[in-house]
């Protein structure tokens, strides 16, 4: 008798736990992490493992200050401090990972109740906050190091601390490339290799560069079936055609949908953030309103925003949306199909109810 | 029994007329508390020379339009009485954006557009509807007072708070030719610029809002203990007293048994008086 228990379906024994996950998630984040090294050096290595370190803290710290349960084995800390890192500049003061670390965490995701609680990704909230906190160093990127000379792995760590980087190390992003030509109207495309851009010899975010490390992590996620492949192949499909809409009379088309595929976070923000269980809509409908709806959000705020970049907004503001989306829900099987005649009657019930109730209703009241 | 500390305690007990202006402050802060006027109090506060001059210029037309609704209360109609209130306050506000503009002309420029929405202050029109049309003119004044300076120690506090973490200074502002205020070190090269802006703003507010629950609530729970400690001692005196009497009304009863052994003509009157003393 003690093998037998009584619950509630689903009845699925499965070896998937939130740990089990989350390392899973740490294993597709590997290629990125050594993409970065290799690009940048170890300096924004450095940088990861402070966010990770501060995220990890928070929420250790908040959980004995508040008496909760311990949560921190679980490693979505962990997962969220190397998201972070991933997703700032290759070279920032040593100051802001610990800063977005923390708001992630505490503000984000303990604030509202912890993990698959929180509203919106914590990551990707932090690094718009730090974006809103700190624009001028956001927003200034090193081109990738020559790698002939070792001793070029630990070049940037001299620059860590100052506020602003020297005009001689800093570089323009493929995106700044692309919304100059914008305002121009000349080939977007003009001075970017293809191949560069997928291998990530390029400026731009720590670990959302190499368009290639971070598919392989995401091919890992979708054959361990961690994350739901429709978000990120609708996200990036919707992404391509919107850009191939908005710019059919550019005459550069083509050229604007693979320099938008291949730069800016399109790609990671796809496999690693737009999926987050607690932020991601489940029921079929609202998965495809979710990826067409941050594909277009994205075209539109790199076409006709003053950023660059749109991804973290555009993935924010789903987030948002997405507890509403879960309310489209299809009818149960065996719902009686309507006549027409029955909805009109209904629409009629539906007025006149409502006419009365607010004759009863209205009266005094104070604005 | 133990003494308590004042400042521990939100709820200040002060008597007769303070109490009203006091209650603004603090019991029902108009932002904190009553959470009204929410949006001048996120636009403005971005600073707090800003915050100040706002709350300020807020608390000039609450005194004034409490002052004349509450003197009008019997002659304006109860149907257009919203009108008339929003009439009241509009001519205030229209007389300090004119002394502004005269006076302090970098304030006016600082608050803008949220100057004649005073107009609108949710604050204004709910004292005036809630307090002014039902009490005495000296008490709508107070009234006032209490909720003004309420309003303007909230954004002064939002405002110090998000003017350090903003821009990195402290208290900055310009008052005629007069420039005050202090920068702090090289703070405004690292100032997080989000703190200025709107986000900020409600970040701010909603961190500032959540202490001040945890520390009321702190303070009720105290209250509530000592309360409980106070009613314990007052169970243990009560019991006391009673045990007293009991044991005097024994006492007596035996000296009335001793008087009816030797007067019988009063001896049941003794033990009659004896049993209702143990009634008692």
């Amino acid at each position: 008798m003690k093998n037998l228990r009584v619950s509630s379906s689903p009845h699925i024994v499965s070896s998937a736990n939130t740990q089990r996950i989350m390392l899973d998630v740490i294993i597709a984040l590997c290629p990125a992490v050594i993409a970065m090294v290799l690009l940048y050096g170890f300096y924004p290595l450095f940088l990861t493992v402070l966010s990770v370190a501060t995220a990890v803290f928070c929420e250790w710290a908040f959980n004995l200050v508040t008496r909760r349960t311990q949560s921190v084995r679980d490693l979505s800390a962990v997962v969220t401090g190397i998201i972070l890192a991933l997703n700032l500049p290759p070279v920032v003061p040593f100051y802001v990972p610990i800063v977005g670390a923390a708001f992630a965490i505490v503000i984000v995701k303990m604030l509202f109740g912890g993990i698959g609680r929180n509203f919106a990704n914590p990551a990707i909230t932090a690094r718009i906050f730090l974006m809103l906190a700190w624009t001028g160093v956001m927003t200034q990127f090193v081109s990738p190091i020559d790698l002939s000379d070792g001793a070029n792995l630990f070049a940037y760590f001299n620059q860590g601390v100052s506020i602003s980087l020297p005009d001689a190390i800093t570089t323009a992003t493929p995106l700044q490339n692309v919304k100059d030509a914008i305002s121009s109207g000349a080939n977007p495309a003009e001075g970017l290799s293809a191949l560069d851009m997928f291998l990530g010899r390029i400026g731009g975010s720590a670990g959302e560069v190499s368009a290639l490390a971070v598919l392989i992590g995401g091919v890992y996620l979708a054959v361990r079936r961690v994350i739901d492949v429709k978000i990120p192949v609708l996200y990036i499909g919707s992404t391509a055609l919107f850009t191939a809409i908005f710019f059919a009379d550019s005459g550069y088309a083509g050229e604007y949908v693979w320099t938008y595929l291949l730069g800016g976070g399109l790609m990671f923000g796809a496999f690693f953030m737009a999926t987050d269980y607690a932020t991601s809509p489940k029921t079929p409908v609202a998965v495809v309103i979710y990826g067409v709806g941050l594909g277009l959000l994205t075209v539109i705020i790199r076409k006709f925003g003053t950023m660059n970049e749109g991804v973290s907004f555009a993935i924010l503001l789903m987030n948002i949306v997405t507890p509403l989306l879960e309310k489209i829900k299809r009818k149960p099987f065996g719902t009686p199909v309507k006549s027409l005649r029955d909805i009109a009657v209904g629409v009629k019930a539906k007025f006149s109810r409502k006419n009365t109730a607010d004759a009863a209703e209205g009266g005094e009241s104070i604005g | 029994m133990r003494k308590t500390v004042m400042p521990q305690e939100l709820r200040v007990s002060l008597r007769g007329k303070s109490k009203i202006v006091a209650n603004g402050i603090l019991a029902s802060n108009p932002v904190f508390r009553l959470v009204l006027g929410m949006c001048p109090t996120l636009a403005i506060s971005t600073s707090a020379f800003n915050g100040l001059g706002m709350g300020l210029a807020a608390t000039v037309v609450l005194v004034c339009s409490n002052a004349l609704v509450s003197l009008l209360r019997k002659v304006i109609p109860d149907k257009v009485r919203i009108p008339a209130y929003v009439l009241i306050i509009a001519t205030f506000v229209t007389l300090v954006e004119m002394l502004l503009r005269k006076f302090v002309p970098a304030l006016y420029d600082a608050l803008g557009i949220y100057l004649p929405l005073i107009v609108v202050n949710c604050i204004i029109l709910a004292r005036a509807e809630a307090f002014a049309s039902t009490n005495k003119v000296g008490d709508s004044v107070l009234d006032g007072l209490g909720m003004g300076l309420g309003f303007t120690l909230a954004l002064v506090l939002l405002g110090v708070i998000r003017e350090f973490l903003g821009s990195g200074t402290f208290f900055t502002g310009t008052f005629g030719d007069a420039e005050f205020g202090v920068v702090i070190g090289s703070m405004p090269d690292y100032a997080m610029s989000v703190f200025v802006l709107p986000a900020g703003g409600f970040l701010t507010l909603g961190l500032v809002m959540a202490a001040i629950n945890a520390i009321s609530d702190k303070a009720a729970k105290k209250r509530d203990e000592r309360h409980e400690e106070e009613g314990k001692i007052i169970d243990e005196r009560v019991r006391e007293h009673v045990e007293n009497e009991l044991a005097n009304a024994a006492e007596y009863a035996e000296q009335a048994v001793e008087h009816a052994g030797t007067a019988h003509s009063s001896a049941a009157a003794g033990v009659n008086g004896a049993e209702k003393e143990e009634d008692k």
